[in-house]
């Protein structure tokens, strides 16, 4: 099985579209609000060219191994949809003598503890079509509704050869990619369709599948396991798998036919006039470079060197920047960092999961998750206590000691309140307490049901002290 | 005398000294306009109240005695492929029949800041696609000097209103002669600057990389005048470039001694017509007396020229007027079907013949197993007329050629032979392609029709042409002779 | 005319109109395959020139590297934005179904 990826990432950190002085920041803005001449494709605008833009995909193409175009071009697609304003894309294109900005490179990641390197085809330049809306869904809505606010943002558009081999590679693989965007500083890939995907998928005997409108690294596993096996199924009645192109439907989670090979299009690719040739100067190149942030692999190394961290901590960090700056804050306040890693990976991501936020919209900060660790290394609360903690501060944002404090989750080392608990166990468990007496591993029964009649709190190794001390005495008593 | 009959710099320094008021010429304008339009047609639109409210505005600055621009109350007539600000911009076809844009052309801005008012908006073949003005939504401009003829094109009614006096100066676009053909038709003088002098910011593209916006008027200084005030750069058009504004008016008046002419071979060769060849042999002649040195120069693969520019204009052209869908502006169909059907009807009920036969061949010319044979080659041949136009220019200052290889022809006499007018931009093209200067000016007549002669100049070299223009122009015979209408 | 090779078939007149979203009458369609022919056998010139190792014109200008600043600019008043649109819907332009 053969996955090559096309993913188009908005580059959110500049404030302007590609081509236009429009904001960028469209989020949640009413309809057709930031739309200008250029973006709307009215007859008799021109595109100008946001050099920052340019910046930002030589930026990427250095921080993904590519080879940086010394000249580039840009060329229009010509295809026809309701959400392009000019019924052509600016986009990059190797044809006529033009090439795109970037080419090759790799990205190195992890997929569960095995490493893997994809190699990438090409980076290019482009313009976002608008937004399309429906009256229910695509093939049963009377009308397309089309704002153009998204129209003109800068895209860059990232190829990979079809070198992943299963969706879950596919999946790591864009996070890794997204943790190098945003290490840049370039695209915030936790924004709403900051990056999307398309997929093509061949599998052993078949013919090459496009899927179309993938905009979550979740449906990306989604998409490519229903295609999977959609295209087993079909192989196993012995039907043909034909090339085609497929469109991802996010809510019924499964592909639909666009169009098959014989209908593919024919984009008549030709350089754009309206625009000039951009020359990309070594030194241009280097002060880039010169400029560029500490990227994934290099904050890994780091992680191993300044943490002493192991190389699958390091890397399972490093793949999420909020991650690792969560995880650099943290081990600032709390000086043992593998607790922090553990954590992190353990509990905290166990947490954000069910939640369904990302860490840098968490109510956890880097100096509560400090804080609790501490707490449990003062002794103040157990390890069953610091994680009920760590559900409390994520949910409703308290500090660790404020929640120990209300919920009044302190570790009880006051000899006689837990001498109490302990008698009333000894009283309940009389069977447990022969036991005991008899066979001495069998105590542990008896000090987990005194951590639980204090709700986790009472101190294990007072209590165990305790409970052998009474046992002893009553050995001796008898 | 009438104020219809001044020319531009004329009214404006009227105006200037109180000699006449703004009102009083956008008057005579507008009458001289109920009164020819009927059997001219040059305008589209009139913009008869926005036109006496700015003209007011301007008297009033002159009695306050504030400064006013070089165009001080100016009419100007703009070809209506060239955006407006609240006034309709149809590019004469029915799919923008109702397009009004929110925004100025860069040089409507120029002109309005200098005072000029724009009259209104001329007819023009649809999407600047044609050579006559015949392709016209809304029907065809007649020639003045003859009204059963066509005026050129496609700034036909730009050309034909400054000769019929309704307004001193016009805005043309040139992508492959469309100025300076019905400039040459209609007896004016018209300029085509370098490709990237004037900015194309609000200019309805039909091919990108080939058109210019540029002046029409009756004698060369008031087109110089009018090329000064549009002239320059501008950052939203990415095309156009970085120089010093420029006033073209003071190279005029400068004689033509040791000025080196070469007159072009191929393009008074075989299948010009006799008068026109005679014509700009008389007026070669003519700059000698005046102290140019012509000679004869070749340059063989101008006769590639018109192929390869048909080629690129229609190839952009199928690219360009893809926005034509009926969604965000212009004609949709009625009928509700899907986006594919809606999108091929309403533009098979909005375009012409002319505009949908350039679309689809533009569409071929660019698909995958023709691009090589035809895009491709076409900009390679423009390589070589770029080339073969600079080693010309290593031995002559300007070239000199007829603008149109035939006299203006009779209304309906081509319009059904595509190919047949297609080849009367034979000598316009080359310039295009070369992205250079030309000038086309009235240089003779022929049984009582003008005859235009195009002097070619290097890059950015507009005072050459215009000097050579200026100088004839005083010289001519026919020096302001008008139509009678 | 009869030796020239005939360079385009009226099914393929069909075709490209589809390209170009341009549907035609039957009697445009015969019409356009006859001037297309006669065209492109002019067109055909240029295969007389040779153009080995020419390199095409790609921009007439010799100009690069032109940008713009990333700054914000106005964009349309948003009435002005619809105001063109033959159809629309609340702030959105309606376009025909896709399907
Ligand atoms: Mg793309
Ligand atoms: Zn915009």
């Amino acid at each position: 099985m053969k996955i090559g990826l096309e993913i188009h990432c908005q580059l959110t950190s500049l404030k302007t579209k590609l081509f236009c002085g429009c904001s960028s920041d469209y989020r949640g803005k009413t309809p057709n609000t930031f739309v200008c001449p250029v973006c709307l494709g009215l007859p008799g605008s021109l595109p100008v060219l946001n050099e920052k833009a340019v910046e930002l995909a030589v930026m990427v193409a250095l921080a993904l191994n590519c080879e940086v175009a010394p000249q580039t071009f840009f060329v229009r697609k010509n295809y026809f949809y309701p959400d392009m304003p000019k019924n052509f894309q600016i986009s990059q294109y190797d044809v006529g003598g033009s090439i795109a900005i970037a080419s090759g490179g790799w990205v190195g990641f992890l997929v569960g503890k095995t490493r893997k390197t994809v190699r990438l085809r090409r980076i290019h330049l482009e313009e976002d079509p608008g937004k399309l809306f429906y009256h229910g869904t695509i093939d049963t809505s009377p009308y397309t509704l089309v704002d153009y606010n998204r129209a003109g943002i800068a895209l860059l558009e990232i190829v990979t050869e079809p070198e992943l081999e299963a969706p879950a590679e596919a999946r790591a693989f864009l996070q890794k990619l997204r943790s190098i965007l945003e290490h840049l500083g370039v695209s915030d890939g936790g924004l709403e369709g900051a990056m999307r995907c398309d997929a093509n998928i061949s599998i052993e005997g078949g013919g090459r599948v496009e899927v179309k409108n993938i905009s979550s690294f979740k449906d990306v596993e989604r998409a490519l396991t229903f295609e999977i096996v959609r295209q087993r199924d079909l192989l196993k009645k012995g039907v043909k798998i034909q090339t085609e192109t497929r469109h991802w439907d996010d809510v019924r989670r499964t592909t639909l036919s666009l169009r098959v090979k014989e209908e593919e299009q024919d984009y008549r690719y030709f350089l754009e006039p309206d625009l000039t040739p951009v020359r990309i100067s070594q030194e241009m190149v280097e002060l880039l470079r010169s400029r560029m942030p500490e990227l994934p692999d290099a904050r890994k190394e780091r992680f191993l060197k300044a943490y002493g961290l192991p190389e699958y901590d390091a890397e399972v960090l490093t793949s999420d920047r909020a991650m690792a700056d969560f995880f650099e804050e943290c081990a600032k306040l709390y000086d043992k960092p593998k607790a922090v890693a553990n954590w992190l990976m353990g509990d905290v991501l166990q947490c954000l999961h069910s939640l369904e936020v990302d860490i840098d919209q968490a109510k956890l900060a880097p100096q509560y998750l400090a804080e609790m660790l501490k707490l449990m290394d003062r002794g103040d609360i157990s390890i069953k206590i610091a994680k009920k903690v760590l559900w409390e501060v994520m949910k409703h944002g308290k500090s660790p000691s404020t929640v120990v404090r209300e919920k009044d989750w302190w570790r009880i080392t006051d000899l006689q309140t837990l001498e109490g608990y302990i008698a009333q166990v000894f009283k309940e468990y009389p069977k447990a307490v022969e036991d005991a007496l008899v066979d001495e591993k069998t105590i542990h029964y008896l000090i987990g049901k005194t951590m639980e009649a204090t709700g986790g709190k009472a101190d294990p190794e007072l209590t165990n002290a305790l409970i052998r001390k009474k046992l002893s005495q009553m050995k001796k008593g008898s | 005398m009438e104020p219809y009959k001044l020319g531009a710099w004329e009214i404006s320094q009227k105006i200037r000294n109180r000699e006449l008021t703004a009102r009083e010429c956008i008057v005579s304008f507008l009458s001289r306009i109920d009164s020819l339009e009927p059997k001219v047609k040059a305008y589209v639109s009139v913009l008869r109240e926005a036109v006496l409210k700015k003209a007011e505005k301007i008297d009033k600055k002159v009695k306050r005695g504030e400064r006013v621009g070089m165009l001080a109350g100016v009419a100007v007539a703009v070809k209506d492929n060239i955006c407006t600000k609240g006034v309709k911009t149809t590019c004469a076809s029915k799919i923008l029949e109702n397009f009004v844009p929110p925004y100025d052309a860069t040089v409507v801005e120029r002109i309005e800041a200098e005072d000029g008012i724009v009259i209104g908006k001329t007819n023009m073949d649809e999407f600047a696609m044609g050579s006559s003005t015949e392709t016209s939504y809304f029907g065809p401009t007649r020639n003045p000097w003859d009204l059963s003829r066509v005026p050129g094109g496609s700034s036909g009614g730009s050309a034909a209103a400054v000769s019929a006096q309704e307004a001193p100066l016009a805005l043309g676009s040139d992508t492959g002669g469309s100025i300076r053909c019905p400039a040459s038709f209609c007896g004016v003088v018209g300029l085509k600057p370098t490709y990237g002098l004037v900015s194309r910011y609000g200019l309805i593209a039909y091919a990108n990389s080939l058109e210019q916006i540029g002046p029409l008027a009756r004698g060369t200084y008031d087109c110089a005048l009018l090329l000064s005030v549009i002239g320059g750069y501008d950052e939203r058009d990415s095309t156009s470039v970085n120089r010093a504004p420029r006033d073209y008016t003071r190279s005029l008046g400068k004689d033509l001694r040791g000025l080196k002419v070469g007159v072009l071979r191929e393009l008074i060769g075989l299948g010009t017509d006799e008068a026109v060849v005679k014509a700009v042999l008389e007026c070669a002649s003519k700059l000698e007396e005046m102290g140019a040195l012509c000679q004869e120069i070749s340059l063989p693969v101008l006769s590639y020229a018109l192929p390869a520019y048909y080629l690129i204009a229609m190839s952009e052209a199928s690219s360009n007027l893809a926005r034509y869908d009926g969604v965000r502006y212009g004609y949709r169909t009625e009928v509700d079907l899907d986006w594919n059907q809606v999108f091929s009807k309403s533009r098979r009920e909005g375009f012409g013949a002319e505009v949908k036969r350039r679309i689809i061949l533009g569409t071929y010319a660019l698909s995958a197993g023709y691009y090589d044979r035809f895009f491709l080659k076409s900009l390679k041949v423009a390589t070589l007329i770029k080339r073969s136009f600079e080693k010309a220019f290593q031995q002559v200052d300007v070239l000199l050629a007829p603008t149109m290889p035939l006299l203006p022809f009779r209304l309906g006499e081509k319009i059904d032979n595509p190919l047949a007018l297609y080849m009367c931009d034979v000598d316009t093209v080359p310039v295009n392609l070369a992205g250079l200067p030309a000038v086309s000016f009235p240089c003779g007549f022929h049984q009582g029709l003008p005859i235009g002669a195009q002097v070619i100049a290097p890059p950015f070299r507009e005072d050459l042409a215009l000097q050579v223009s200026f100088a004839y122009e005083q010289a001519a015979a026919f020096k302001g002779r008008t139509p009678t209408l | 005319m009869a030796l020239s090779k005939r360079h385009i078939s009226k099914e393929e007149v069909e075709h490209v109109a589809w390209l170009a979203r341009l549907e035609l009458s039957e009697e445009e369609k015969e019409l356009y395959t006859q001037q297309f022919n006669d065209i492109l056998d002019y067109f055909q010139k240029l295969n007389e020139l040779d153009t080995e190792g020419v390199p095409p014109t790609l921009h007439v200008l010799e100009l690069v590297n032109v940008f713009r600043k990333d700054e914000v600019k106005p964009s349309l008043p948003p009435e002005e934005a619809l105001a063109n649109a033959p159809r629309k819907r609340g702030r959105f332009f309606e376009a025909p179904r896709i399907l």
